[in-house]
């Protein structure tokens, strides 16, 4: 099995979509010759041409409206926003259309499209290239909201993105973009959205996470284990929107003691649906009240303090080791 | 070196054929088939009678807030009348008429203002999408559907309204730009109705035209006198067939007149005088059109009389039809329908405390 980097696995996810399936159609700002900023749609233009691979003018909202015009026509557009902090302009085609367009016409048209978009910190980069705001997508009825947190699910559940019903923001945790290889199969592999797993089995405590958090959550884990026996169970939610609350509500009735792990702001934030799930599904089971690891509710701060801002394995392992002690 | 002139060699157009006097220019005229004519005429007045139907209801209390489309009826029926059935119509909102003429059905209409999202599934399956009330946006939903006829090589163009308000938004910007680039078989079409709510189109732009905003994204553009029916045709006839010949969009112009309210919820007499709306009376699209057939000896008036209450009728019907259908329609649990191709967990869940919820509520009625 080759071991591929995220944007390697991404770009193997749109290669065989688009050889497989006309209806795939790749558009947004620098994808085509320069194969993307990150190079996520490198080579395609080669391979599919201009008349499937489209560079488009520099306006979001043109390239998510056009979207959903080809969408509605049949098509299956995949279109990347830059980053996404760059999405707001196209935010009022996603939730004033491509997420109520099936509703509005009764079912006669839907959009089932795809918004690619790099999120998250970590990379020393500029305002506005750094947030984590999946939250918005995920509040919005009519839109699926998925993030993956490795190569190897960021290709599966990106081939289940694009062929989606309904219209899914893929938010890319842009961190993990080249920060490791995994084995991906060239065969096809598809990983359903709505689904979370279970990436790490443990009795005493649950760490709920996603998307670049994933990582420092297994090793704060790991450390944990070494150090004091504890054992954590990890679970990646894998798609925000529609939350698949079935594994983590299990998992803290057996451990009565859960952290909930993401970059994104802290209140109104995804966490924040988490544990009303918990204190609606497993209150009786817990033992401690449920922690939250997240970023601030500040603006992101430019680079040289990010990762003060940014969740890391001391903070998680500190955070565990109290709720252990508890 | 020296500071020099660029000539831009594009212009923009005017045409009127039929005048407010009901004068036609010969030369001019696109000699529409009888039939035709007689229907576009029939649509107008169905269009207007329509119009002033859904205002009683609303003053009565019988459907909520709509927008009036009173003026507009060659600007929007003229357009329309070029489409072949495929091709497709992307709407605002205040192109009812056109609606109409593209099949959707008058107790839809009624249906929807009545507040009843199922309105859309009377819907007939053809190429027209719903009503799009963010102003502009629809726009680029014009331009990916005209992309991917041509991506298919299917002869398809597509129509899209909007007003003069929409030419401020960043939509409107946007949507001309990537269908010009792409060339993309679409046609902008502007209802400038000299009025956004209470904005006048002089505060919206300081562009003497409209029109001329297509020549700055290279694409045709044109205005034409939009109460006149035969030129809106006209000029959208030339822009079909410039999209369906790889010629890319067009923008078309059509100085019009919003003869009512913008919505009911609007009272115009706070924003603009009494004479203003006097003088675009004078210029009504259906006066004209109405002169045109007469010496054309294709209406006569007892042929008048006899659409008007033929046209009264069909609306009284749909009315009747509507206000039952509103009566019976039952259950609102039909909220959860169409959020998703299928449920989501979540969903599920609030779909059934929703109606444990109404029954709970019912059975509390019921008892008291």
């Amino acid at each position: 099995m080759p071991k591929l980097t995220m944007v390697q696995a991404l770009n193997l996810a749109l290669n065989q979509e688009m050889a497989s399936d006309d209806r795939v159609i790749v558009l947004g700002e620098d994808v085509g010759m320069d194969g993307g900023v990150f190079r996520v749609t490198d080579g395609l233009y080669a391979a599919y041409g201009r008349q499937r691979v489209l560079d488009t003018p520099l306006a979001e909202s043109g390239i998510v409206g056009m979207s959903i015009g080809m969408a509605i026509y049949g098509l299956r557009p995949v279109c990347e926003m830059q980053f996404s902090g760059f999405v707001y302009q196209a935010f009022h085609q996603l939730e004033g259309h491509a997420a109520r367009m099936r509703w509005r016409s009764q079912g006669r048209y839907h959009v089932p499209m795809v918004l690619r978009a790099p999120y998250g910190g970590g990379v020393r980069a500029l305002e506005h290239h750094s947030e984590s705001r999946e939250a918005y997508y995920a509040h919005t009825p009519g839109l699926k909201m998925v993030i993956p947190s490795g190569p190897r699910n960021a290709r599966a559940l990106l081939v289940a993105a694009i062929r989606d019903p309904d219209p899914v923001v893929f938010f890319e945790p842009k961190a993990l973009y080249r920060a490791y290889r995994e084995d991906v199969p060239q065969e096809e592999e598809v990983l359903p959205i709505g689904k979370s797993q279970t990436v790490r089995e443990g009795g005493d405590l649950t760490i709920v996470t996603y998307g670049a958090m994933l990582r420092p959550v297994l090793a704060a884990a790991t450390t944990l284990q070494e150090q004091s026996g504890a054992a954590a169970e990890v679970i990646d939610l894998q798609t925000i929107a529609p939350l698949d609350d079935s594994l983590f509500v299990a998992s803290a009735r057996r451990t009565g003691r859960v952290m909930i792990v993401h970059e994104a702001p802290r209140s109104f934030g995804p966490g924040a649906e988490i544990v009303a799930r918990l204190v609606e599904k497993a209150f009786y089971h817990l033992e401690e009240p449920i922690v939250r690891v997240t970023g601030y509710d500040v603006v992101f701060p430019l680079f040289a303090r990010e990762n003060s801002y940014l969740p890391n394995a001391d903070r998680v392992l500190r955070t565990a080791r109290r709720l252990i002690a508890a | 070196m020296p500071r020099r002139r660029i000539e831009l060699n594009d212009h923009i157009a005017h045409l009127t054929i039929l005048d407010e006097k009901g004068a036609v220019d010969k030369k001019l005229d696109p000699h529409l088939p009888p039939a035709l004519l007689l229907k576009l005429y029939r649509a107008m007045v169905r269009g207007r009678r329509f119009d002033e139907r859904l205002l009683d209801l609303q003053r009565q209390g019988r459907i909520g807030t709509f927008p009036p489309t009173s003026g507009q009826e060659a600007a929007q029926l003229g357009a329309v009348a070029v489409l072949q059935p495929e091709d497709w119509m992307v709407p605002a909102f205040r192109e009812t008429a056109a609606e109409v003429w593209r099949g959707r059905s008058l107790e839809s209409v009624i249906l929807a203002y009545g507040g009843f999202s199922e309105a859309a599934s009377l819907d007939p399956p053809g190429p027209t999408l719903p009503v799009s009330i963010p102003v502009g946006s629809q726009m680029l939903h014009a331009v990916g559907i005209g992309w991917a006829a041509r991506y298919r090589g299917e002869d398809r163009v597509a129509l899209t309204f909007f007003g003069d308000g929409a030419t401020s938004e960043g939509d409107f910007h946007e949507a001309m730009n990537f269908a010009a680039v792409f060339r993309a078989p679409v046609i902008f079409l502007c209802q400038n109705n000299q009025w956004a709510i209470s904005i006048p189109r002089t505060q919206q732009t300081r562009s003497p035209t409209i029109a001329q905003k297509a020549l700055a994204y290279g694409m045709a553009g044109i205005q034409v006198d939009g109460n006149d029916i035969l030129a809106v045709y006209a000029a959208v006839a030339e822009a079909a067939d410039r999209a369906r010949a790889g010629g890319g969009p067009t923008l078309v112009e059509c100085e019009t007149y919003r003869m009512m309210m913008h919505t009911t919820a609007d009272d115009p007499k706070r924003y603009r005088s009494e004479e203003e709306v006097e003088g675009w009376r004078r210029k009504d699209p259906i006066t004209r059109f109405e002169i045109y057939l007469q010496r054309r000896r294709l209406l006569t008036k007892a042929k008048i009389a006899a659409i008007a209450q033929e046209v009264l009728e069909e609306i009284q019907a749909a009315v009747d039809a509507a206000e039952a259908k509103m009566r019976t329609i039952g259950d609102p649990v039909t909220i959860f329908d169409h959020a998703y191709a299928e449920l989501t967990p979540a969903l599920r869940a609030q779909r059934e405390a929703f109606q444990a919820e109404q029954a709970a509520a019912t059975k509390e009625g019921s008892d008291a």
